[in-house]
This record gives C-alpha cells, sequence and structure tokens, in this order.
C-alpha cells in the first residue's frame, strides 16, 4: 500500500497536466470542427465529438492501466512486444481491407485498429532495449547496423502498407540514435540531403552544382591551404568539361554541357583520387566523397522527379515548394488550411465561429487538419499557445529523460520526445504550407482512437518509466 | 557526460527552432498578411440581393401608365443537377434546345457550384406551367425580377425604358452590381433615384458545396429591400392617347401644358412606339429596329427637335415693340404685298393699311418687319447690337434660347442668337438690322423646341408669367415636388400689353388664319405659323391657349413636311383643347380626316 501511495507521488504531474490539456483542447477543437445545429451536444455519441469523448475515456483507463505496470515488464517484455508488432504489421497486409488506398487497419467489430501506431512504441521500446544492453556502442559498426534494422524492418512494412506518411515517423528515431553516440555527421548528412532535394529543385541544376562545388573547394582550402593545389583541381575539371563537351558534340551530336560538366567531375575525380593516394591526404578523400556523392544525388532527384514520377506527383512537390500555383487542384489543400488559419487573425474567430473549417472547405478537417480550427477559431494567440503546450511537453519529456539513471528509460524517452516532436513539424507543417501533405495526424489532438491511444502508450509508458527511476532495472 | 550534454543541447536545439520557424510563419499569415481574411470570405459569404420593386407611375387622374410584371430567370447550380431531358425542358420553357444548351454550357463553365442564370425573364404564364414540372429538374432554380409593363402602350417617350447597367455606370456608382436594371431614358431615367427603391442584401453562409448553412451574424448585417416610390404625373392619359392618335400617321411634336401651374398634359413626339417593345428579352431587336428606322421614332421631337417659330414668334415681337414703345396698340403699316427696302424684299399677301389687332389676326409679314426694324433702330440705344441685347433679354425672359430646367432628360435649349454670334458671322459692329430682319416673322437663324413654344403660348395665356413645365405632380411620400416647379417666372412685358395680343389670337381663329380651329362654346386663342424647311415642305405650327379667361390648356402643334400652319397643326390644336376641356369631340369628320393622312418623311 505504501509503495502504491509513492508511486503515485512520484508521477511527474507536470507531464499529466500537459497530457490532459492537449487531450481536451484536442476534443473541443473536433466539436468545432464537425459542429452541426442538429447535434449541437458535445456528448452526441453519434458524432465525431462524442465518440473522440469515449476514446478519451478509454485512453484515460489505458494510461491507469500502464500505471500499475510494474517498470521491469517493459523491459523486459520489449524484445516480445516487438515481435507481436512485426507479426500483426505482416498480418494485416495479408488480411486487412483496403481503406484509402492501404491495408493498414484491423477491423474489429466496428473499431479500427491500426498496427502502426502501435508499432511505433514496440520499435521504440525494442531500441531502448537494444542500446541500453551492457556493452553496447553505436560506434561499433555492426551495433549501428543492428539498431538501424531495428527501426527500418516496421517502416518498411508500413511502406509495403502504402501508408508511406506512417513509415516516414521512423526517421525520428534517428534523433535518438544522435542522442546515443551515432555520429553528427549522420545528422548533417539527412538535413543536408532534405536541402539538396528542395534545392534542386527549386533552383537550375548547374547552379547547384556550382554552389556545391565552391563549397567543396572552400572546404578543401580551409583544410590544406595549399593554393596551387585548388587552381590545379579546377583547371582540370575545367579542361575535361571543355574537352568531353567538345567530344560530345563531334562525335555523338550530343550538346548537353550539364551532362559534359557531370562526366567532368569524374573524369577529374579519378585525377583527384591518384592525388589523395599519392600524398595521402585523408580529409580531401571525405570532402571529394561528399561532393561527389551531392553532386550525384542532386542529378539523381532531377532525373526522378521528371522521368520516374507522375505528373500528379510532380504536380504535388511543385506546389509545396511553391513553384506552382494550384489552388483547384492539389493544392486546393493547402490553399484551404491556409486561408482557415490565415483568417483567424491575433484573437481567432471565436469558439465555433470558424466558418472555413465548420463548412468543409478545409478536408479532413477533424483530422489530419485540426490544427485549422485552432488557427481560425483562436488566431495567433490559439495557435502559439497549442505550439507552446506541444514545446513544452517534449522538452519536459527530453529534461525527465536525461534524469533518468537508467539508460533504457532515457533513450526511451528520447524516443517519446522524438515521435512526438516528427508528427508536430509534419503535421503543423503540413497545414501551414511549409511540410508536404503526409497525412499523420497531430499528436493527442487529432481524432481517432488508435493514435490517440498510440500515444497515451508511448506517453504513460515513459511516465511509469520515469515514476521508477531510482529503482534499478 | 560533456558531449552527451552538448548532444541533449543539439536535439533541443532542433526542436526549438523547428517552433520557432512556426511561430514566425503563422505570424506571417495570420497577422501580416491580410490576403486570407478576404478569401476567407469569399469562400463562406454568398450575398443574395433582394430586388427592390420599382415604383409604378401613374396619370394625373390616378391612371396607372407603368406596373410592375413579375417575370422568372430560370437559374442552375451546374453540379446539383441530375441527369435530364434538355429537349422536354427547353419546350417547357419554350426555347431553343440548341440555345438551352449553350446556356448550360456557359452556366458550367462559369461555376459548378454558383448560380448562373440560364434563361432571363419568362413570362407569367410560361413560368406557372413549367413551374409544376420543376421538381423534375433538380438544381435548377427559379428567382423573381420584375419587367416594365405599359397597359395603355402611350407616352414611350416620356415614360422612358429600363435596362441593365452597363459597365460605366457600375464603375462610377457603388449603389449598381451586374444584373441591376436603371432607367435609360424619360421619367425613369429624370426620376431613377425616387422609383428604383433600395435593394435588400441578405448575407448567408454557405459550405464548401454552396449549400446554404444559415444566416450570417443572424442577419444582423441584412437590409431590407425598400420598394421605390410611386410617381403620379401630371400628364392626362387620355389626351396623350389622342394626341398620338391624331399624329399617328405624321412626324412632329404636340406639347400641351397648364398655364396656371406649367403642369405637362400631353407631350407627344411622332411617330411614337409602343414603350412594350422596350422591355426585357425583345428590348434589343426591338432597339435595333427603332433605331434604323428612318422616321426616327426613338428622337423625342418635343423636346429635342429645333424648329423656326415661324409666325407665331410674331406674338413675342409684337409684345416687345408695345414695351419698348417702338409702336403702340393704335399703330399702322402699309403693306405693299410685303416689306420692302431697298433690294430687301419680305413677302406678303396683303395689300393695303394694317393695324396692331389685324396684323396678327392676318399674320402680316411687312407689319412685323417695321415693329423689328425699329425695335433694333431705336435711338434709344448706341447701336443695333446694343437694341439686339435688349430685345435679347425680352425673347429669353419667355423661356426661349435657354434650357428651361424640366424634369425630362435630354432637354435641349434651342437657339436665339447671341450678339457674338452676330459679331462673328458679319463683323463685330457691321451688322444692321435689316440683316436680321428674317428673326422679325419667326424665321432665320432662330430655333425652338416644342414644349419651349408651348411655354410662351402659357407665358402669353398668363399674361406675362411661367412655371417651368414638369412631368411629375407627386411623389409618394414627399408633400412636395421640387421648389423650382413651384415658382414665377415673369417676362419683362407689362401685364395690359398681354390683352391686347390675346385680342388678336382670339381674332385668328374666330376670323383670322386658323377659323378652322374654331369650337363652339370655347373662345380659343391662337397663332399659326410655318416653319420654312431648306429640305422639303414646310412644317405647320399652331400655337393656343384657351378658354381665353382663366386658361385650362396652352398647346404648341407642329407637324413636319404639312405646309402652313392652318392646314392641319391649327385643327389638331382646336381638336385636342376640345377634348381636354369638353371629353368629347363634335367634329368626328375632321378627327377622322386628320388622323388618316399619312405626312411621313419615309412611307411605310
Amino acid at each position: 500500500m505504501e509503495r502504491r501511495v509513492n508511486l503515485i507521488a512520484r508521477l511527474d504531474f507536470t507531464t499529466i497536466v500537459l497530457y490532459l490539456a492537449l487531450v481536451l483542447l484536442g476534443w473541443l477543437n473536433i466539436y468545432a470542427a464537425v459542429y452541426n445545429d442538429e447535434h449541437q451536444s458535445i456528448f452526441d455519441f453519434t458524432q465525431r465529438y462524442g465518440k473522440q469523448m469515449i476514446w478519451i475515456v478509454a485512453a484515460v483507463f489505458i494510461a491507469i492501466t500502464i500505471i500499475f505496470v510494474d517498470s521491469k515488464a517493459f523491459s523486459a517484455f520489449a524484445y516480445i512486444i516487438y515481435g507481436v508488432a512485426i507479426v500483426a504489421l505482416i498480418f494485416v497486409m495479408g488480411f486487412a481491407r483496403e481503406i484509402q488506398g492501404a491495408r493498414s487497419w484491423f477491423e474489429i467489430g466496428g473499431f479500427r485498429i491500426q498496427p502502426a501506431e502501435f508499432a511505433k512504441f514496440a520499435t521504440a521500446l525494442a531500441l531502448s532495449k537494444f542500446l541500453s544492453g551492457y556493452n553496447v556502442h553505436l560506434s561499433n559498426n555492426r551495433t549501428f547496423a543492428y539498431a538501424l534494422a531495428i527501426i527500418f524492418i516496421p517502416a518498411l512494412l508500413v511502406v509495403l502498407q502504402n501508408d508511406t506518411g506512417s513509415a516516414l515517423v521512423f526517421l525520428a528515431f534517428m534523433l535518438v540514435m544522435y542522442r546515443e553516440g551515432m555520429h553528427g555527421i549522420w545528422l548533417f548528412l539527412g538535413f543536408w540531403f532534405v536541402a539538396l532535394f528542395v534545392v534542386s529543385l527549386l533552383v537550375q541544376l548547374w547552379a547547384v552544382m556550382l554552389v556545391i562545388s565552391l563549397l567543396s573547394i572552400g572546404l578543401f582550402a580551409i583544410y590544406s591551404r595549399k593554393w596551387n593545389w585548388i587552381a590545379g583541381s579546377v583547371a582540370i575539371a575545367l579542361i575535361f568539361w571543355g574537352i568531353i563537351q567538345l567530344v560530345l558534340v563531334y562525335f555523338y551530336q550530343i550538346n548537353k554541357p550539364l551532362l559534359a560538366l557531370v562526366l567532368a567531375f569524374f573524369l577529374s575525380g579519378v585525377v583527384y583520387l591518384y592525388w589523395i593516394y599519392r600524398f595521402k591526404i585523408a580529409y580531401a578523400m571525405l570532402i571529394l566523397i561528399f561532393q561527389m556523392s551531392s553532386i550525384v544525388f542532386v542529378y539523381a532527384v532531377d532525373y526522378a522527379f521528371f522521368n520516374i514520377l507522375e505528373q500528379h506527383q510532380q504536380t504535388r512537390i511543385n506546389v509545396l515548394l511553391g513553384i506552382e500555383e494550384d489552388a483547384m487542384g492539389a493544392g486546393y489543400n493547402i490553399r484551404q488550411s491556409l486561408i482557415a488559419i490565415g483568417s483567424g487573425g491575433v484573437y481567432g474567430k471565436g469558439f465555433l465561429q470558424g466558418t472555413q473549417t465548420k463548412y468543409n472547405f478545409v478536408p479532413e478537417q477533424s483530422t489530419d487538419f485540426i490544427f485549422c480550427t485552432v488557427g481560425e477559431e483562436w488566431g495567433f494567440l490559439g495557435s502559439i499557445t497549442v505550439l507552446g503546450l506541444f514545446l513544452f511537453l517534449i522538452l519536459r519529456i527530453i529534461y525527465l529523460a536525461e534524469n533518468q539513471k537508467s539508460a533504457f528509460s532515457r533513450i526511451f524517452g528520447y524516443s517519446v520526445a522524438a515521435i512526438i516532436f516528427f508528427h508536430l513539424t509534419i503535421n503543423i507543417g503540413m497545414t501551414i504550407g511549409l511540410a508536404p501533405v503526409i497525412g499523420i495526424p497531430l499528436p493527442f489532438f487529432s481524432y481517432g482512437g488508435s493514435s490517440l491511444w498510440a500515444f497515451t502508450i508511448l506517453l504513460f509508458i515513459f511516465i511509469r518509466l520515469d515514476a521508477s527511476r531510482w529503482e534499478l532495472l | 557526460m560533456s558531449t552527451s550534454s552538448t548532444r541533449r543541447n543539439v536535439v533541443s536545439g532542433i526542436i526549438i527552432i523547428f517552433v520557432s520557424i512556426f511561430v514566425v510563419r503563422l505570424f506571417t499569415i495570420q497577422i501580416a498578411d491580410n490576403s486570407y481574411q478576404m478569401s476567407a470570405n469569399n469562400n463562406s459569404r454568398r450575398y443574395m440581393t433582394d430586388y427592390a420593386a420599382r415604383g409604378v407611375v401613374f396619370d394625373r387622374n390616378g391612371k396607372l401608365l407603368v406596373y410592375n410584371q413579375p417575370a422568372y430567370d430560370l437559374m442552375v447550380i451546374p453540379n446539383q443537377t441530375a441527369a435530364f431531358d434538355t429537349a422536354e425542358l427547353a419546350s417547357l420553357i419554350k426555347v431553343k434546345e440548341s440555345f438551352l444548351k449553350d446556356a448550360l454550357k456557359k452556366a458550367r463553365s462559369y461555376s459548378r457550384f454558383k448560380p448562373s442564370v440560364v434563361v432571363k425573364e419568362i413570362g407569367d404564364t410560361t413560368f406557372v406551367s413549367f413551374n409544376e414540372q420543376l421538381y423534375k429538374f433538380p438544381g435548377f432554380f427559379t428567382q423573381m425580377r420584375t419587367l416594365r409593363k405599359y397597359p395603355n402602350r402611350i407616352a414611350s417617350h416620356i415614360l422612358g425604358y429600363i435596362g441593365e447597367v452597363d459597365d460605366r455606370v457600375i464603375k462610377d456608382n457603388t449603389y449598381y452590381a451586374q444584373g441591376d436594371y436603371i432607367g435609360i431614358s424619360g421619367i425613369e431615367r429624370s426620376y431613377e433615384e425616387q422609383l428604383r427603391g433600395r435593394k435588400g442584401v441578405r448575407i448567408f453562409l454557405v459550405d464548401v458545396h454552396n449549400r446554404i448553412q444559415g444566416g450570417y451574424q443572424d442577419g444582423k448585417y441584412d437590409t431590407l429591400a425598400v420598394s421605390g416610390k410611386n410617381i403620379t404625373t401630371t400628364l392626362d392619359a387620355e389626351l396623350q392617347a389622342y394626341g398620338e392618335y391624331l399624329l399617328q400617321k405624321k412626324t412632329g411634336a404636340i406639347v400641351a401644358i397648364e398655364p396656371s401651374t406649367g403642369e405637362i398634359l400631353a407631350l407627344v413626339s411622332a411617330p411614337t412606339y409602343d414603350p412594350n417593345l422596350l422591355v426585357g428579352r425583345v428590348r434589343s431587336p426591338n432597339y435595333r429596329i427603332l433605331v434604323n428606322d428612318k422616321n426616327k421614332p426613338l428622337f423625342n421631337r418635343a423636346l429635342m427637335a429645333q424648329y423656326p417659330p415661324g409666325s407665331t414668334f410674331k406674338l413675342v415681337n409684337a409684345l416687345i415693340g408695345l414695351q419698348e414703345k417702338v409702336i403702340t396698340p393704335g399703330s399702322v403699316f402699309t403693306c405693299a404685298g410685303g416689306y420692302h427696302m431697298g433690294s430687301l424684299k419680305v413677302g406678303c399677301h396683303h395689300n393695303g393699311s394694317i393695324d396692331f389687332l389685324y396684323s396678327i389676326q392676318g399674320s402680316c409679314n411687312a407689319y412685323y418687319c417695321n415693329v423689328y426694324q425699329r425695335t433694333l433702330d431705336d435711338k434709344k440705344y448706341k447701336s443695333v447690337a446694343e437694341a439686339y441685347l435688349n430685345w435679347r433679354k425680352y425673347v429669353t425672359s419667355f423661356g426661349l434660347g435657354v434650357k428651361l430646367n424640366t424634369d425630362l432628360a435630354h432637354e435641349l435649349e434651342g437657339l436665339v442668337p447671341t450678339n457674338a454670334y452676330f459679331d462673328r458671322y458679319y463683323g463685330k459692329n457691321r451688322w444692321k438690322s435689316l440683316m436680321l430682319i428674317s428673326m422679325s416673322i419667326g424665321q432665320g437663324e432662330l430655333g425652338v423646341t416644342p414644349v419651349q413654344m408651348a411655354n410662351m403660348v402659357a407665358t402669353i395665356a398668363n399674361r406675362g408669367y411661367y412655371f417651368i413645365p414638369h412631368i411629375v405632380k407627386n411623389i409618394e411620400g414627399q408633400d412636395k415636388i421640387d421648389p423650382r416647379f413651384m415658382e414665377k417666372h415673369f417676362t419683362n412685358i407689362d401685364t395690359s400689353y398681354f390683352e391686347l395680343v390675346i385680342e388678336g389670337m382670339a381674332r385668328v381663329v374666330t376670323g383670322g388664319t386658323a377659323t378652322n380651329a374654331r369650337v363652339p362654346d370655347i373662345e380659343i386663342c391662337g397663332k399659326t405659323g410655318t416653319a420654312q424647311n431648306p429640305h422639303g415642305e414646310d412644317h405647320s405650327i399652331f400655337v393656343a391657349f384657351a378658354p381665353r379667361h382663366n386658361p385650362k390648356i396652352a398647346i404648341a402643334v407642329y407637324v413636319e413636311n404639312a405646309g402652313f400652319g392652318s392646314t392641319w397643326a391649327s385643327p389638331v390644336a382646336s381638336l385636342m383643347i376640345e377634348k381636354y376641356l369638353k371629353g368629347s369631340i363634335s367634329r368626328p369628320d375632321l378627327e377622322k380626316y386628320i388622323a388618316d393622312k399619312e405626312i411621313l418623311i419615309v412611307k411605310k
């Protein structure tokens, strides 16, 4: 009995209050988004807000249940839970009915369960268990490979279900990996290639390549400080470019300076490699690899975009990047979402007064686009309040994670923070036109049982672990 | 440990940077940029216009001249339609199937979600039968508009017509929107603001499929349509119709005024047209036909045709001569078949001595050449120019050569040349009385509109003053008409001189140039005139008022290309006066003869 009292006293109430605040705000906004005069009661179970209340009550029971589970159990059953999740993901592909082009829901008597949602906490448990093992270091290549496998096997299965959006969420674990010792270069390269992807579609290819080359030369200059080397390498590249261009035009009747430039890069790369080998300059090797892979990537993106992607996929990306204005087609969702949020002003239109969301101008306004209701009815102040609550919650989890004695709890905490952060970024970024339209829910806010329960489980396992941080696991 | 705290800071930093980017972005779209606010309103608000019923128009006796007739526009919201038989719909609303198909295509290309007009102005009877079948055509609905209807088919020039506003008006006047009607001519134009009323607007909130979800702010910003004011005109519908009947086969004009008030009793411009021709759908084809008609039925001769006044102008010159004391009531001049002065000759048909009264009764040209010459060569004045300036002042005090400022659109001022005109023509101080002599008998450079002519007669009937002629007697909800119509405008002639001229005018009818204008029991005072027409047969003119004492009607009649004033204009005036004062005609044969005779420039 005394132990239970201690347990409840040790729960982190700041986190719980933040959780409850977000869930209740979500519920009110779902009510506002689908409100109509015929069903005014927020407890009307035929409506989404009524159903959401059932999900919330159930989520609270789940949370309480988790609180009373022995904290050692999560670590002990981590791999088993992970295994069950993998099996569920495989099963769902074989047995589930296709809904909106994806096979990702189990239907049990009217309820839909989405295994992908639960795969996230299962993966978090497994990764925490693996990385917290005795003498496991991410600097070890084999360990690193295993960790990647734990993360990307479920992700791959989710991709196979045609639910790319949910699969992308697994990228969030890269933040956890970084915290646990993965080399920062991977994180940097991750952001670097995302940036290159965007820029290569926005800017002329030759300009991107020029910038990459200048950047590489700059890096090389900083390290070597040998100006004759730099001049020599640039001269070699230019000479190769000229020769290749001439050869292409005269012998093959191909006038493609850009292609010639790419080929020139590779030919001169061979010469550089010889120098690097001869003079034993390792950092130059890295810079060369960085440069070459960036150029290949940019060229590949450009090629893939125009030759592999279908027209509608191209349009979608173009609209997102602001290259194309297409208010009625692919840009419709983003346009309407921006109108709803943008029309909110400083203070918003007031509770239930939002016209854009209530009258269905915004699609999916109770699930993926729930933030539109916040923006429209509560304005800038409401929007930054919600953003602030999320930021507070995420930073609180990181703070608590850092205070854990056990590596398992810490890693799990970081996983929770990273997953919430990733969802937040993509979801809100999508509604304000800063991220692609990827259908993933806003944690605790969006309508739907699976999502709410999955996040509740994720968060409360961590709260439970945190409550027993003094017990050695 | 230091590296893990660095990594923790990097992770936290990334999170904070992302959230900060979002805050900046939210600030941009929610506070800095207003365009989203407008887009939101465009999205969700529908403004529905409640069209106000236009005011109806009565004659002076309360007889309806213009009223509203409901017409229905067939509207469609393309995305709400189901499959239907276009042939059936076309036959129901009585249009060609190809026309309907085109209209539907146009509606679809405009918007699939917003309503657009398919067929305009479906008539009352077609609508009733179609309305029963409307349920078969989901997505279609009707919207009521009102069309003008003219039960008596008269007074088209006075009443004018309405039409949809053009872009220029919409740009200048915020009241009007696309599809609104506006008065284009006549009373419809000059009393547009009173007649149109005020349209109302209801604001609805609509959802993404353009379905109405409710009123905006519970109708707080809605406005009710206010019907237009009804207008009672000064017209006598029967007299107007009679005048149009008499001139049915002629070109010309009749203007009848009540001298004691300046109220216009009839204003006929012939040939006229049925005002119902310029209503709604049929307006543009009919307008094209009327515009191309060589007899110019759309031209309002009563207000805009400027004829020389001919001999009727002698009345004015007589009054000026008396006032200026260049003649006396006893003045006698000799007429030897005209006025001779050097090489100049103004022809006349008298021989011997002519006294003042006979000069009017017999319309002696020589007499008025003398009067006019004395007026301009009066030694009181330093020069002819000064004398002319003085004479012109008298003329304009009769409302000639100036805009009367009536309440009718498109009124012209006529022409009484200024000194500057002659200075330009002959050179400064180089012009003499003889050069202007033709103006003594109302020819030459003079231009007078029929309404000015009628006003001149009304001034004589009033013995020296007039009220500005006007067409509106009463506007609903307004106890007075414009004060400018209540004000007496005096001439510069003493009242006593008028009685003398009126005696002459009475003799014109009893034993002068217009005995055919005589009506038993009515003392008519008149004057004939003939306006020289360089393009063909002269115009026949007659002005008159009756009764002599306490006049009830003053009238001016022009019949184009009809010769002497006595042949056509005077019988027309006499019939009009009889009709107005007695209500019936004692000379049906004359009436029939006048009405049936065709005198048109271009024969039909």
